[in-house]
């Protein structure tokens, strides 16, 4: 082997080592109703829309560089669509699926206007939005205002039905946004993202076309967190506009994606499984869980921004999910003793 | 008339976002931070003046004398333990920070002072609801008229301060190139914690007039910081006296809104300021920047 010869993977060993582990834990998650209690199939339907949430608001402030404190916008959009459509007589999870989708389109047109803002304007831009939206729904008769109604549709399946029917839906939603965002870093599409979230300016000199990036992320973003807000409704039954475009789901949000790591795939999963555990331990505690929430969440952002899994990717050259390559350079030459001289360097990061 | 009438008030309630807007534009305009725990730290200055006049039946007036040096204080060591760090970051990191600032003022003031609606109204006596009835349905409130004559002081000092006075130039320059004023003896990190003291303090004087003329409770950080972003975004962004002009747009609006429909105040503000921004993207000769520079951004 001759001086700087060098391999790129993407499947290290130790990536097709954690894919096949996470294959076996959706393999078992996917029939999850049938063996696990009512209790813990209600609490993994939270932590499922939990980690949608985190997701998506990763692949909007991590990869896009986006952040924005008004995504519960589309959260209540997603569950008053379904809602909607509930009323009109749809099916009730087909009018969950519907309703994302109409929501998607919807955030095509609202992408366009709000992309044009930068940094802290497009935060509060996004804010803004989410409080008009929030007051015009009041104004539908169906809502009342602030009481907020039901989603009636439910009360013709069984409580055990709904329970197992809700979970599975919030499992494909989960599996199928986590897998699209997957697919999407991985091709060319998130080459240009990961460029993008790297160095904006760098990126667009290079020919990346930044706007269409962003405004991918903008849209799945969206379709996002319109589901968990559908799902979330599914769990809860009653809409309350308060609720659903209320601006605790940003600090939520950016607790998950931040202390898990932005802009990294596994991060705000991590983040989420985190979040969902403090809630359960500490939920009960009320305000104080909160102030407690704010102080972890400043801590990170200035102390450790690239969060947890950021920080330990770094340090141990970790790659769980086949999303970068890897450049390993092997010099023979310079090792007198016969052992190759590894160096790995991210080609990704 | 009394179409008149809400336009009169409209333009006087500009007065009070202009004020509240001000330390939001100016730490904008200097640092490129906004400020997402801006509302919090206005509501926070009404809750130590609550505290304050409850204690010593002082008027809200010299609980001031206390107050903004306090404020003053806070917007110090949030530039020095929050900003100074967050600036170094990179763009996304201020926003995160800030905001976690914001969850953590909000529900400690919950937990501190309760769930209860406040108000300082009775600590002024007449001036809460005294006015000057112009005629019969045409009225001006004397607290109204008190904090717009405040908000333009206020903008006017700052503009003067900026415009003419050494420490306005060494602002302007170090809102140019921080790392340059290094260079020549200026130290930058003491300039934006004068400015970060000075934005903070003027939003504790907001504060103070929030809690004279309404009520407020620990959550209303959030609708505040919305408000004063309206306003700073409508008239635009680093423009002193286009704060002043969008204050008056956004309050306007939110009276002609209330007029139509009982729920139309906050959708009216928040549909004009949309529509300024779709205005905006149509239009580059619109486009807001900063111009407490003389340098003209190029983009």
């Amino acid at each position: 082997m001759s001086m700087g010869a060098y391999k790129v993977e993407r499947w290290t060993r130790q990536a097709v080592f954690f894919s096949a582990a996470v294959g076996l834990l959706l393999v078992v998650l996917a029939v999850g109703p049938l063996i696990f209690s009512a209790g813990i199939t209600d609490r993994l339907t939270t932590l499922f829309i939990y980690i949608i949430l985190a997701a998506m608001w990763n692949a909007l402030a991590g990869y896009g560089g986006l952040v924005s404190v008004g995504q519960q916008a589309f959260i209540g959009l997603g569950a008053y669509a379904m809602l909607r459509l509930s009323n009109a007589g749809v099916p009730l999870y087909l009018a969950l699926v519907l309703g994302v989708l109409l929501i998607g389109i919807v955030a095509l047109p609202v992408g366009e206007l709000m992309l044009r803002l930068r940094g802290g304007e497009f935060a509060i831009g996004m804010w803004v939005l989410a409080e008009l939206l929030h007051f015009l729904i009041n104004l539908d008769p169906l809502i009342q205002g602030e009481t907020g109604t039901s989603l009636v549709a439910l009360d013709a399946f069984s409580p055990s039905a709904a329970r197992a029917d809700t979970y599975w839906m919030g499992f494909f939603v989960m599996v199928a946004l986590l897998g699209t965002l997957f697919m999407l870093l991985r091709g060319r599409v998130g080459a240009s993202i990961q460029a993008i979230r790297d160095d904006e300016i760098a990126a667009a000199s290079i020919g990346v076309k930044v706007h269409a990036g962003k405004r991918i992320m903008f849209v799945l973003a969206a379709l996002g967190c319109a589901a968990a807000g559908a799902l979330w409704l599914a769990t809860t039954i009653s809409f309350q506009p308060q609720a659903f475009f209320g601006i605790q789901w940003t600090a939520y949000m950016l607790f998950m994606a931040l202390v898990g790591g932005l802009g990294t795939f596994e991060g705000p999963i991590i983040g989420a499984v985190l979040f969902f555990l403090m809630e359960s331990f500490f939920g009960a505690t009320g305000v104080s869980y909160l102030i407690g929430l704010g102080i972890v969440a400043l801590g990170f952002s200035l102390f450790l921004p690239r969060g947890i899994w950021g920080t330990l990717e770094t340090r141990f050259g970790l790659r769980l999910m086949p999303v970068g390559y890897h450049l390993t350079t092997q010099r023979p030459a310079a090792a007198p003793n016969g052992v190759a001289d590894k160096k790995q360097v991210d080609y990704v990061a | 008339m009394n179409f008149v009438n809400q336009l009169l008030q409209g333009v006087l309630l500009g007065g009070f976002y202009a004020l509240l807007a001000c330390g939001l534009s100016f730490l904008f305009g200097v640092m490129r931070i906004i400020n997402l725990a801006h509302g919090s730290l206005a509501v926070l200055a009404a809750f130590l003046l609550m505290e304050f006049c409850n204690d010593t039946n002082f008027s809200p007036f010299g609980g001031l004398l206390l107050v903004l040096p306090v404020m003053a204080l806070v917007g110090w060591v949030l530039q020095f333990a929050v900003l100074d760090r967050s600036l170094k970051a990179g763009p996304l990191i201020p926003i995160l920070s800030t905001f976690g600032v914001a969850i953590i003022l909000d529900n400690s003031m919950f937990e501190h002072y309760g769930a209860n609606s406040q108000s300082l109204g009775p600590f002024i006596g007449d001036l809460a609801y005294g006015s000057w009835n112009l005629t019969s349905s045409l009225y001006i409130g004397q607290l109204d008229a008190l904090i717009f004559a405040t908000a333009v002081v206020v903008l006017g000092a700052l503009q003067f301060t900026l415009a003419r006075t050494p420490l306005g130039r060494t602002i302007r320059a170090t809102a140019d190139d921080p790392s340059v004023v290094d260079l020549i003896g200026v130290n930058s990190r003491m300039v934006y914690a004068a400015v970060a003291a000075i934005a903070i303090m003027l939003t504790g004087l907001a504060g103070a007039f929030l809690g004279m003329r309404a009520s407020f409770d620990p959550y209303a950080g959030g609708p505040m910081l919305i408000f004063a972003f309206e306003t700073v975004v409508i008239g635009g962004l680093g423009s002193l006296w286009g704060t002043l002009l969008g204050g008056i747009v956004l309050g306007v609006s939110q009276n002609i809104g209330a007029a139509i429909s009982p729920h139309g105040f906050l959708i009216a503000g928040h549909v004009v300021f949309l529509a300024v921004l779709i205005a905006r993207t149509f239009s580059h000769r619109l486009t807001w920047r900063p111009r407490f520079s003389r340098k003209v951004a190029t983009a």
